[in-house]
């Protein structure tokens, strides 16, 4: 059985199809309803976005797909690349329509290059059959896609650090105000999404929203690909209603036992045994997909380390309490591992991290701190007191 | 004067650094007018995309801030300025939030206030140095940040030793890494303001650091020496190469005749350091201050000011009159000001097949050195080898421009230090002198006597008024009062990026015996238009000659004054810290009021300059002796960093 | 490098810019062929790719060291990125690094003396389902285990013909 039920039973360009049929409005209306939001993780609503890039006076926008899947463990997009890249581009082409955008780029990211043979036959095949090009299935709707690769930087998930990256600079998070839906690519509407939010756009339009909306929760509409790994006897990739709750998805990859669960990747909330009945939807637990399990064997505070390396390494380094705030927390954990952090400093560790949610650039620095103070609050006992490796 | 924002002239800044939507439009009507903000419960009307920042600075309330600066384009990447805005889950950068709808901004809130502590807590952990060891005591922003926010300890920790080699390879500018906070300022200075692009910030996350190309030496890369990174770092990690021991122990060997020049610039600017409000000039109290400092003696640059007028100004005529009458091919045209060394680096790097238009006269403060270590050093009896000159110079490139090799036509080097105002400012205050209270005094002989338009030449267009002064009589024999009111050429003032002029030549007189050695008359010249431009700041420089390249109006020009630094030489380099438009307005208003108090305002009747005609370069303007020490050739460099 | 090698890279750089449209949207792109080909962006090529984009050699320098897969300093002719991120971290990745340390003989950071193999670190590269996961050059390889990591490197140095066979000495790290 495919990891993806629902889009393996698309009917091939319905969706597309149906959106060509459509007025402009009516195609965001419909996502609008739907109640969709971004597959990425932050979960802004899609159908508003497409109608801010639909409202902009412009010679020209942008359609990119973000490829850039770097959240650790985190892989859906991987595996809906590979097997439903067709509804990915679809998504796109109905994007295209929907806001009046004539050029699509799909970044992916540079891990991913492999993908990429695959990625430009599936377009070439596209453009044979008239389902990208100049008067795509004899409308006069005119769209193509070209694959742009990154090289190596998580920052570029980030919808303007992607556009930086594009541009030929950095991958450094601009200041929004101005959004890309008004001031993107070129400095033209772009509209940015992730991989799975196209392909559930394109679902949407061929099954109506009315059907999207039956599934999920009421703020969190339809379902969702999991990316799960860590210690569990079923690591893979999962389709789940929203909402679900913790405990039920351990049940489902035989990860029952778990010490805790980290849902959102290294920058999401590390959930404890004593929370699994809550649920992963945008009211409770958001996440962009990715859930690690870990079993009771594990060390916190050896996940912690783990996770704040990645970001010491990844922060783009331009803001300040990004740049310094991971790298003190990291130290922050070392001294907790040899035994020596007072409570005063562990505090003023929280306060820092709590500073770096609310006064970073982006979201990267934002979201770096929330395992940190997850952790801390979560599994104090477990944390606190240790005895020095080297005694 | 009108001000055009210079982040408004062009295209050029990276995406990432440019203002996007927060550029004021030229009419607030044409976006749709006002918006109301309230700020700490009070409510102030702005124009639609004005920052937080700005609508708070017109209340009174002032947010502090660090990688924000009045020259250059929005970053937003300290986190300093962080505010309050009602409905917003995070805090926002005031200096980078354009308000386009009425909102509510709360700016030190205990969240802003913890936050901002955070912020400058974690920048004092990478800032490595102690304030009492530093140039920059006491005029450091991130000093200032730490004292006004209550910072009393190192909550984060403070490094104990330095992690970067301090880079000393370069004449001019000195680079610091370790007293580096990664604002970025330089950055956008060198790239985006000037368009020089010598440093960039390389690297990712807390490894990322302000470099050259592949982390070579200063010394090695194309850099111009500009040293507007220096005026625009927040704390010292770029600062100039600062000669004043040197000095110093040249005032304290008894055998050393020391002489120093002070530029008109420094003299308006170095008040500043004493506390004074910016454009308050000190011209004569300086005097009195290098007296007591020990210099032996003091001239004033205005003379090989003058001196560079009626050099480049004959060299213009001449130039002229091969091209127009003697149809000589390969006459470069137009001729441009070659005053600046900055700009002459420039050029030499990046347009190196214009280097015949550059005027061959040599700058003022190298006019002066070599004419002290001839001619005064002949008329003084003085060993020239005995003689230290030293140049008060509101520029860290004429560091550079006097250890040019070639600069060495008085048989030694013709200026042996250029000084900076910040540095003289330095020597005064170890002095012990209070500068602003004292006595006036005047200059020595036989360089005492100055005009107005040597005066100019420190702000953006003064070198281009002073020679359409003098060209203007010489060759129409008529007063310039008569054309222009108070011998004021307005149209060539002001802060304008690009300036262009076009002066008919409807009438000519006789010519003056000056120039009888070298043009007939001036009937050649009768019913031609004279068209000037003027440049200032290198993203200027680099507009006209790229126009100048594409065969566009400046190719018309016959004479075109570029200065390196934004305003000219009042916001050079060397020039008291903090820069911004209002203080280089203020700078520039000094000069101008100055020249207005001259008696004599134009270079070609400045009586020391007609007397070492007279007596010492008898063979007259561009003449042998003339060229031997006035004027200089340069160096076609290229771009190519091996 | 020969005054011919300059020119024949010049070129190719003068195509690439043609080819990706000499605007800045085509530095990354053409930085990642030449890296591609030559396992390095030199200073030279960084100079004349920035004359063709109009924009300093300085900017060029910045971009190539932001990204991972960047970089100026040269790489060997495979580059193994062995990905350090948790779900690979808890799968035994550090077995893997000990492994291909010991055979190449060099640490991570490095390149062999023969210029054949890079070993560098990646953060999650996709494939937490399957670690610990490992790319060579673009080929992915998953649930990696110390005793697998022989057989890979063989598979590339055979790509160097019959003498290029495992080095006997190796420092031992």
């Amino acid at each position: 059985m495919s990891p993806l039920p629902t889009f393996s039973t698309m009917a091939p360009e319905a969706g597309l199809k149906k959106a060509l049929s459509l007025s402009r409005p009516d195609i965001i209306e419909e996502v609008k309803n739907s109640g969709l939001k971004g597959r990425g993780g932050a979960g802004f609503p899609t159908g508003m976005k497409w109608n801010f890039a639909a409202a902009a006076r412009a010679e020209e926008k942008f359609i990119i797909c973000n490829a850039d899947e770097g959240e650790p463990g985190t892989f859906k997009d991987r595996v809906i690349l590979q097997e439903h890249a067709d509804l990915v581009f679809e998504g796109m082409t109905i994007a295209g329509k929907a806001v009046g955008a004539t050029q699509g780029i799909l970044f992916l990211r540079g891990e991913y290059t492999y993908l990429r043979p695959h990625l430009e036959a599936v377009l070439a095949k596209r453009r044979e059959q008239k389902f990208l090009g100049k008067q795509i299935l004899g409308s006069d709707l005119e769209f193509d896609i070209r694959i742009f690769m990154g090289a190596g930087a998580y920052i570029c998930g980030e919808e303007t650090a992607l556009i930086e990256a594009l541009e030929g600079f950095r991958g450094e998070p601009r200041n929004r105000p101005p959004f890309p839906v008004n001031t993107g690519f070129l400095g033209r509407p772009s509209v940015v999404n992730n991989v799975e939010t196209l392909a559930s756009a394109a679902c949407i339009l061929q099954k109506g929203a009315d059907w999207w909306k039956a599934m999920g929760t009421e703020k969190s509409s339809g379902f969702k690909i999991f990316s799960i790994s860590g210690d569990c006897q079923k690591p893979g990739v999962y389709e789940f209603p929203m909402g679900i709750t913790v405990a039920q998805l351990l049940k489902e990859v035989a990860g029952e036992g778990a010490k805790a669960v980290q849902v959102g990747g290294a920058s999401g909330q590390c959930i404890p045994a004593s929370q699994f009945e809550r649920t992963i939807a945008f009211e409770d637990i958001p996440t962009g997909g990715s859930i690690i399990v870990f079993g009771q064997q594990r060390d916190m505070l050896d996940v912690l380390h783990n996770f704040l390396d990645f970001f010491v390494d990844e922060s783009c380094g331009q803001c300040t309490p990004c740049r310094r705030g991971n790298v003190k927390l990291l130290e922050g954990v070392e001294l907790l591992k040899e035994g020596q952090c007072s409570m005063a400093y562990l505090k003023e560790l929280c306060a820092l991290g709590e500073t770096m949610q609310i006064a970073s650039k982006c979201g990267l620095g934002q979201s770096s701190p929330s395992a940190f103070l997850s952790v801390v609050h979560n599994f104090r006992a477990e944390i606190m007191g240790r005895t020095p490796s080297h005694v | 004067m009108s001000q055009t924002p210079i982040d408004e002239a062009g295209n050029r800044a990276p995406v990432s650094q440019r203002s996007m939507a927060i550029s004021r439009p030229a009419s607030p009507d044409a976006i749709g007018g006002t918006v109301s903000v309230t700020i700490n419960g009070q409510e102030v009307k702005v124009p639609l995309g004005t920052t937080i920042l700005a609508a708070a600075q017109q209340i009174g309330v002032r947010i502090p801030t660090l990688c924000h600066h009045p020259d250059l384009c929005v970053a937003g990447v300290c986190r300093v300025c962080v505010v309050e805005v009602e409905g917003q889950r995070n805090l926002q950068a005031a200096c980078a939030f354009p308000v386009t709808s009425p909102i509510k901004v709360q700016t030190h809130t205990q969240k802003v206030r913890q936050a901002r502590r955070h912020v400058i807590d974690l920048l004092l952990s990478e800032h490595y140095g102690e304030c009492y060891a530093c140039g920059r005591n006491n005029n450091c922003e991130l000093q200032s940040l730490a004292k006004e926010n209550g910072v009393d300890f190192f909550r984060f920790g403070h490094p104990d030793k330095p992690k970067y080699e301090i880079d000393r390879s370069s004449y001019s500018v000195i680079r610091d890494n370790n007293k580096c906070v990664l604002c970025r300022r330089c950055v956008r200075t060198c790239i985006d303001l000037q368009e020089v692009g010598t440093i960039e910030v390389a690297g990712r996350s807390d490894k990322s650091y302000i470099t050259t190309f592949l982390d070579k030496p200063l010394g090695d890369v194309v850099c111009i020496n500009c040293g507007q990174c220096i005026n625009r770092c927040p704390t010292g990690a770029l600062r100039a190469n600062d000669p004043t021991d040197e000095v110093w122990a040249a005032i304290d060997d008894p055998t050393k005749h020391v002489v120093i020049q002070t530029a008109p610039s420094p003299r308006a600017a170095i008040g500043e350091c004493f506390g004074l409000p910016a454009g308050t000039p000190l011209t004569f109290e300086l005097n009195t201050a290098l007296r007591m400092c020990g210099f032996d003696r003091i001239f004033d640059t205005n003379f090989s000011a003058d001196l560079t007028i009626i050099e480049e100004g004959t060299e213009l005529i001449l130039r002229l009159y091969k091209a127009l009458v003697g149809k000589e091919p390969g006459i470069a045209l137009p001729q441009f000001t070659s005053c600046s060394p900055g700009w002459v680096k420039y050029l030499e790097h990046f347009y190196p097949e214009y280097i015949p238009n550059l005027s061959s006269a040599k700058s003022p403060q190298q006019m002066f050195g070599a004419v002290i270590k001839t001619y005064y050093a002949e008329k003084e009896g003085i060993d020239p080898k005995d003689i230290v000159t030293v140049a008060l110079m509101p520029c860290s490139a004429k560091k550079f421009e006097c250890n040019r090799p070639e600069m060495d036509d008085s048989g030694f080097k013709d200026v042996d230090y250029g000084l900076t105002t910040r540095e003289l400012a330095k020597m005064i205050s170890e002095a012990g002198l209070e500068l602003p209270k004292l006595p006036k005094s005047g200059f020595d002989t036989p360089f005492g006597t100055a005009t107005g338009s040597g005066v100019i030449f420190g702000a953006t267009g003064g070198v281009m008024e002073a020679a359409l002064r003098t060209v203007i009589e010489l060759v129409t024999g008529l007063k310039v009062e008569n054309l222009f009111e108070h011998a004021d050429i307005i149209p060539v003032r002001g802060f304008d990026g690009v300036k262009y002029v076009e002066l008919p030549i409807t009438q000519v007189g006789p010519v003056p015996d000056i120039l009888k050695h070298l043009v007939p008359n001036w009937d050649w010249l009768k019913g031609a238009t004279l068209k000037v431009a003027v440049a200032h700041g290198t993203a200027n420089a680099k507009r006209v000659m790229e126009d100048i390249k594409a065969g566009g109006k400046f190719s018309e020009c016959h004479f075109i004054e570029f200065m390196g630094c934004p305003g000219g030489c009042i916001g050079g380099g060397g020039q008291p810290i903090p820069t911004s438009p209002e203080i280089r307005l203020a700078r520039a208003k000094a000069i101008y009021a100055e020249d207005a108090s001259y008696e004599v305002r134009k270079s070609h009747e400045n009586p020391d300059v007609l007397k070492i005609y007279n007596e010492f370069l008898t063979d007259g303007p561009c003449g042998h002796k003339s060229h031997k020490l006035l004027h200089t050739h340069y160096t076609p460099r290229g771009k190519y960093i091996e | 490098m020969l005054m011919t090698d300059r020119e024949r890279l010049a070129g190719e750089i003068q195509a690439l810019a043609e080819k990706h449209g000499k605007g800045r949207t085509a530095l990354i792109p053409m930085v990642q062929e030449i890296k591609r080909k030559y396992q390095k962006i030199d200073s030279f090529a960084m100079q004349v790719i920035a004359d063709q984009l109009g924009i300093h050699p300085v900017e060029v320098y910045s971009v190539v060291s932001f990204y991972a897969f960047l970089g100026s300093e040269a790489h060997g002719k495979y580059i193994i990125r062995l990905c350090r991120t948790i779900s690979c971290d808890m799968q035994g990745k550090e077995g893997v690094m000990r492994q291909l340390e010991n055979d190449l003989g060099i640490t991570f950071g490095k390149t062999t003396v023969d210029g054949k193999f890079s070993l560098e670190w990646a953060n999650c590269m996709g494939m937490c389902d399957q670690g610990p996961a490992m790319l060579v050059n673009e080929k992915l390889y998953t649930r990696v285990t110390p005793e697998k990591i022989h057989e890979i490197l063989e598979e590339c140095r055979r790509s160097f013909g019959v003498h290029a066979t495992e080095q006997k000495e190796v420092h031992l790290v």
